[in-house]
């Protein structure tokens, strides 16, 4: 047993369909401390939101299948009954969602709606609740908020509704705020202002934040820790630091050769992973990375399609674990990729 | 706002004159004529003559338009022959604006018919509204929170039993087992408030209003539940469930104000359609409604009835329009002006 603030244990979450199960995360273990924030890393489907949303219990009156445990405080979320839950919702547990605008209801004031939060899990006036959504559209920036209070969603610009967003998750100060790729959806200037609010926040209200995104630049900036996700799995899980600088696993290196470098070599390439994410229902045999990886053949024999790899500490160590079969990922990665995504680096050091 | 429902009231106004014009043209392209009608079977040319004298029809149509239009805002004489005025008075059957004309079949304005009519279908437009409104919003909602279970099946599969079935069938089968066999009710006509009291009024307006109801009900249920089930799958409920509200008031705050709003819509029109009479439900239950009239205006090729009809049916289409527009703006905040 860990003394962390939030440790998720094994968390599986399926999905039965008619086709068979879908199987949206399998076996996923991590720990986050107050006033520290994990970044959640993967492609479109490969689980991150799907197991977040389990920490809030938004699967259940579904007919997913979660299992595991979600330790929050030491409370395990999953044994709670629907009430108890409902009443961790928005109060222990905020979650801040990709589009603001569909994620706010256009026929209610966004007043109304922060108000609604606070309202739910305090018996206070409707006043006072009023007083205090103003207090928070102040704390995000929200020029006027006395004024905007009775503004609709759709009269807000979209970095304002993300703001306000925010200030409907933190109503109740709460202990764990997840955020659904908070910035995808938003301007790139509006996207460094709204990271910004968040780690101002984080810092005034010591909250773990979860960071659900695909964009590395994302991580690098804001997250403690950082677990790439690959078809319901962790597939590497650290220190930010070591998995930008170090990392043991193949598809790792192909989001970080993703990433366009605005500062770098106009040489540098930017080389896109190959193939589609694999089918939840349907994932290959073995590492499900395999189809797409172009180090298999560094494997011996068929390893890479027929056994899971496990979860293993990096050889670089720093309490950095990967799911790799590779013997030396480190050095494939030194010689083979890195020069291929930042040769000014390698010639720096040359 | 205000202008804008001044702007949609004036160009009503001139929708209505545009379509009492085109009555009026249709109804003399039509290759027969009203004086043999109004004259009968034996009727020689020179009576002929004298009918359609008397009725007005040996003028030019635009004339006959322009003293029509004249007669809604000033009232006017039938027939408006000044010597025939003077010798016999008591011919001459005087038409009060907003005169709409004067029915020779019936012998009275067609303002008195629609006076003594609109009362019926209004009473009966108005019981099965309530009735198909709450039902059917109840039931789809039902129907889209239980979905896939047996209530959902039992709802749907219900409602679409009375879609399908003619208004006639039903009407004349409450009728048959509620009314005479059980006598539940009483054998419906319509009593008005005023002559026999609002129990009396409420209790033989239950069964055509029930008959009505159960058709509309129908269409009201599956839309309910699909716009239920939609607004059920936006962010914005997934955000609501993220607060902590409860079930219960997710459902009425969050997903019903948005299921609701495009039911508006429809609603007003089915309501506005309805007011114009509902032809098989009134003559089924002996209800003498605008529906039993605008049939037997046609059948008795009664223009100024017809015309009349076209106006006032025409109207309340056009005044439900404006009424849902405004609704719609007091609904959802986005289609509001500035």
């Amino acid at each position: 047993m860990t003394d962390s603030f939030l440790s998720v244990r094994d968390l599986v979450v399926h999905f039965p369909t008619t086709d068979g199960i879908v199987k949206a995360t399998e076996g996923l273990s991590y720990d986050l401390d107050r006033g520290k924030t994990l970044g959640i890393v993967g492609e479109s489907g490969s689980g991150k939101s799907v197991s977040s949303s389990a920490i809030l219990g938004l699967h259940r009156g579904t007919n997913a299948q979660v299992s595991g445990q979600i330790l929050l405080d030491g409370d395990d979320l999953l044994q709670l009954n629907d009430e108890q839950m409902r009443r961790c919702r928005g109060r222990d547990v905020a979650m801040i969602f990709q589009d603001p605008l569909s994620a706010m209801h256009p026929y209610y004031t966004v007043g109304n709606q922060i108000g609604e939060a606070y309202l739910v899990h305090n018996k206070v006036s409707k006043k006072a609740a009023r007083a205090r959504t103003i207090e928070m559209l102040d704390r995000v920036g929200i020029p006027q908020p006395d004024r905007r209070v009775d503004d609709y969603p759709h009269q807000f610009s979209g970095g304002m509704r993300q703001r306000a967003m925010i200030a409907m998750s933190l109503m109740n100060d709460p202990g764990l705020l997840i955020a659904d790729e908070p910035t995808t959806a938003l301007d790139v200037t509006v996207q460094a202002q709204i990271l910004d609010l968040l780690q101002d926040l984080q810092r005034e209200f010591n909250s773990a934040i979860i960071i659900i995104t695909h964009d590395l630049g994302v991580v690098a900036e804001m997250a403690d820790d950082v677990l790439v996700m690959y078809a319901g799995r962790a597939v590497e899980y650290g220190p930010t630091k070591e998995i930008l600088v170090h990392p043991e696993m193949p598809y790792t290196w192909g989001l970080l050769s993703s990433v366009p470098d605005v500062t770098g070599d106009t040489d540098a390439k930017l080389i896109p992973i190959r193939g589609n994410p694999p089918s939840l229902l349907n994932p290959p045999a073995g590492c499900a990375f395999n189809p797409r990886c172009d180090h298999r053949d560094k494997v011996p024999g068929d390893l890479c399609t027929t056994v899971v790899p496990e979860l293993t500490p990096a050889r670089t160590g720093g309490n950095h674990t990967k799911r790799c079969h590779l013997a030396n990922p480190d050095e494939v990665y030194a010689t083979e990729i890195l020069p291929e995504i930042a040769p000014d680096l390698v010639q720096g050091q040359a | 706002m205000l202008a804008y429902i001044v702007r949609r009231l004036f160009a009503g106004g001139i929708l209505l004159v545009a379509m009492s014009m085109i009555t009026f043209i249709l109804f003399f392209a039509i290759p027969s004529d009203p004086a043999q009608f109004a004259c009968g079977k034996n009727c020689s040319l020179a009576q002929r003559a004298q009918v359609r004298k008397g009725l007005g029809y040996d003028k030019p149509v635009a004339v006959q338009w322009e003293n029509f239009a004249v007669g809604v805002f000033k009232g006017r004489d039938y027939p408006d022959d000044k010597s025939l005025a003077k010798s016999a008075p008591q011919l001459i059957a005087h038409c009060a604006a907003p005169c709409l004309g004067y029915s020779r079949v019936n012998l009275q304005t067609v303002t008195q018919e629609f006076k003594q009519r609109i009362p019926v279908s209004a009473s009966l437009a108005l019981a099965a509204f309530l009735m198909w409104i709450i039902g059917g919003i109840g039931l789809g909602a039902l129907a889209a929170v239980w979905k896939g279970t047996i209530i959902d099946r039992g709802v749907v599969g219900i409602s679409l039993v009375f879609y399908a079935f003619p208004t006639f069938f039903v009407g004349l089968f409450l009728l048959k087992y509620l009314a005479i066999k059980w006598q539940v009710f009483p054998v419906p006509s319509y009593i008005s408030i005023a002559d026999g009291g609002l129990w009396n009024w409420f209790v033989n307006l239950i069964l055509p209003a029930l008959t009505l109801a159960l058709f509309y009900m129908a269409g009201y249920v599956r839309m309910t539940r699909a716009f239920v089930l939609e607004s059920m799958s936006e962010d914005y409920l997934r955000t609501a469930k993220a607060k902590g509200l409860a079930p219960r008031k997710i459902l009425y705050k969050h997903t019903m104000r948005a299921a609701l709003t495009p039911l508006v819509t429809m609603a007003g029109l089915d309501l506005a359609g309805l007011l114009g009479g509902a032809v098989i439900t009134e003559s089924v239950f002996n209800y003498n409604g605008l529906g039993k009239l605008v049939v037997d205006s046609v059948i008795t090729f009664d223009l100024p009835t017809v015309v009349g009809l076209v106006l006032l049916l025409g109207a309340f289409v056009i005044v439900a329009n404006i009424i849902v527009d405004i609704l719609y703006a007091l609904i959802d905040p986005r289609v509001r002006v500035g």
